[in-house]
């Protein structure tokens, strides 16, 4: 195939559509990732988060996080418009690194969360949950 | 100013010294989002409590940043230690200034 203008702004094109909104919406969590790793490798480890499997309702979903010793918990939903969802921070008064809260799910998704131990190092769990009516108004 | 808005906290009244306590607490906030828009199509404004923290006679127990993603009256469940008598403190920040407080006190017995 000769490069011609045409064929060029096609591949352009296809390109665009074969990448481009998967890839937009995970570097927003990379990059989220990234800011409160600071680029640190992510292991897997003492890290528990529970999601319900399946959500009636995405605007209020049960969520609980757990650890024995980390230090700091981000939770981030993939697949929302904006993937951060909230940020625990343990002080010295924290009898267990457990909370449990609800979020918003704009739509079936992983949901993630991260979080920095004691040790410095950092963790990753994951859960998938599906959501019947989204959780971000129209 | 966020209208109707108005914590709820649940602390034991006592507990042994040492023991691990479980506090729930919700504070009524509709959390708009940022994302929803009206019947002319227009974007509603966000408005949601960024920030919630609670404290023991002064030391921190859990410091919350919140996002738009938290669902509405955000609710939270956390445990703390109580080594004496004293405090719960527990502040919620809303995105336009407002402070909203409530304080529990606790006996050992």
């Amino acid at each position: 195939m000769e490069l011609t203008r045409r064929n060029a702004i096609l591949l352009g094109a296809s390109a665009v559509l074969a990448s481009g909104l998967p890839a937009l919406a995970s570097t927003v969590t990379d990059d989220a990732i990234a800011t409160f790793t600071g680029g640190a490798a992510v292991g897997e480890g003492d890290l528990k988060l529970t999601a319900p499997e399946i959500a009636e309702n995405g605007n209020t979903v049960p969520i609980e996080v757990a650890s024995s010793t980390a230090v700091e918990i981000m939770v981030l939903a993939t697949g929302n418009p904006t993937p951060s969802v909230a940020t625990f921070k343990f002080g010295s008064m924290a009898a267990t690194r457990n909370a449990s809260t609800r979020i918003r799910l704009a739509g079936t998704q992983d949901v993630v969360a991260i979080a920095k131990l004691e040790d410095g190092s950092f963790v990753q769990a994951s859960s998938a949950v599906k959501v019947t009516i989204g959780g971000c108004g129209g | 100013m966020a209208s109707g808005v108005k914590p709820r906290v649940k602390v034991p009244k006592k507990a042994a010294a040492g023991d691990v306590i479980t506090i729930k607490t919700l504070i009524s906030h509709k959390m708009e989002s940022g994302q929803r828009k009206d019947k002319e199509g227009n974007v509603i404004p966000r408005s949601i409590i960024n920030r919630f923290t609670c404290d023991f006679n002064g030391e921190n127990v859990v410091d919350i940043t919140l996002e738009p993603a938290i669902s509405t009256n955000p609710f939270f469940e956390f445990e703390a230690k109580v080594p004496e008598a004293g405090e719960f403190q527990f502040t919620w920040y809303d995105d336009d200034g407002s402070v909203y407080e409530a304080t529990k006190s606790i006996a050992i017995g």
